[in-house]
């Protein structure tokens, strides 16, 4: 079984998972500081 | 708790959290960016794993904050009930939702890792049970805490649920002790690991990366529950005049 996949696949869906709730975060409090 | 008391007033938090909420947000990007490069391209194979060892250093982070997410829960809700601390019970409501998905993640990467390393998405274990009803109690008090709000309660009832919660945290931490899982034992400690230097080095990066990450969040969040209760309290008093 190749390992790679697996591993992108991970860091893909930790960094994507942490970028989408940070995004949501800093646009929410923009919008309720404006 | 004199230094603690000092910050219950928002406007002194607000005008530390403003400065720091950057500041913590880009420190931890610049750390997990450093470490991802660290853990895919520095570091070796394991001899047994192969590449796939390389999942650790995002899957041990996720389970960090997973974990650590609900003992910042479980401590705000104390400091709420015993000290009716104002930022406390504001503190636990921006927490839950990163926690959440940080178990989530924990849960996630931990499947995509046990599928070449065990050859199954998922095993009813002890671990990856516990584990998961920590991802379903953070789903509860999210909408303990949203019911509350919505009702304008004093948050004492999510308060004591965060603090019953809390007894699911050694119950995973020593879930791999107690029971015979296939998830592996405990591998890394304070003093020491049995995983190799070679291997491990990025992982403290990672750790700190995250746990920065994850702070400046809970202080966007913060930030947000604060704005918006002054914005419904102006409301208030302009439809009272």
């Amino acid at each position: 079984m190749t390992a790679w996949p697996f591993v992108i696949a991970a860091y893909g869906v930790t960094l994507g998972g942490g970028g989408v709730v940070a995004l949501l975060s800093y646009l929410a409090m923009r919008k309720a500081e404006r | 708790m004199p230094t603690l008391h000092a910050f219950a007033n928002p406007a002194r938090f607000l005008k530390i959290a403003k400065p720091l909420t950057p500041l913590l947000f880009w420190a931890g990007v610049v750390l997990v960016a450093i470490g991802c490069w660290a853990g895919l391209t520095l570091t070796p194979p394991d001899y047994l794993q192969g590449e796939t060892v390389r999942i650790l250093y995002i899957h041990v982070p996720a389970a960090w904050l997973g974990m650590g997410g609900w003992s910042g829960i479980a401590i705000s809700s104390i400091m709420a009930l015993v000290w009716r601390h104002p930022l406390a019970t504001i503190a636990a409501r921006a927490i839950a939702l990163p926690g959440a998905v940080f178990a989530a993640l924990c849960l996630t990467t931990g499947s995509i890792w046990g599928r070449p390393t065990w050859g199954t998405w998922w095993e009813w274990d002890g671990r990856l049970t516990s584990m998961l009803l920590l991802f379903f109690v953070y789903l509860g008090y999210m909408a303990l805490a949203k019911a509350d709000a919505d009702r304008g309660g004093d948050g004492r009832i999510p308060a004591l649920y965060g603090v019953a919660g809390s007894v699911l945290l050694p119950i995973i931490r020593y879930s791999v002790v107690w029971w015979n899982t296939l998830h592996q034992g405990p591998s890394i400690g304070l003093t020491q690991s049995s995983i190799a230097g070679a291997i491990l080095w990025p992982l403290p990066i990672m750790l700190l990366g995250f746990t920065l990450l994850f702070a400046g969040i809970v202080l966007m969040r913060m930030r947000t529950i604060l704005a918006l209760a002054k914005a419904e309290a102006r409301m208030r008093r302009m439809a009272r005049s």
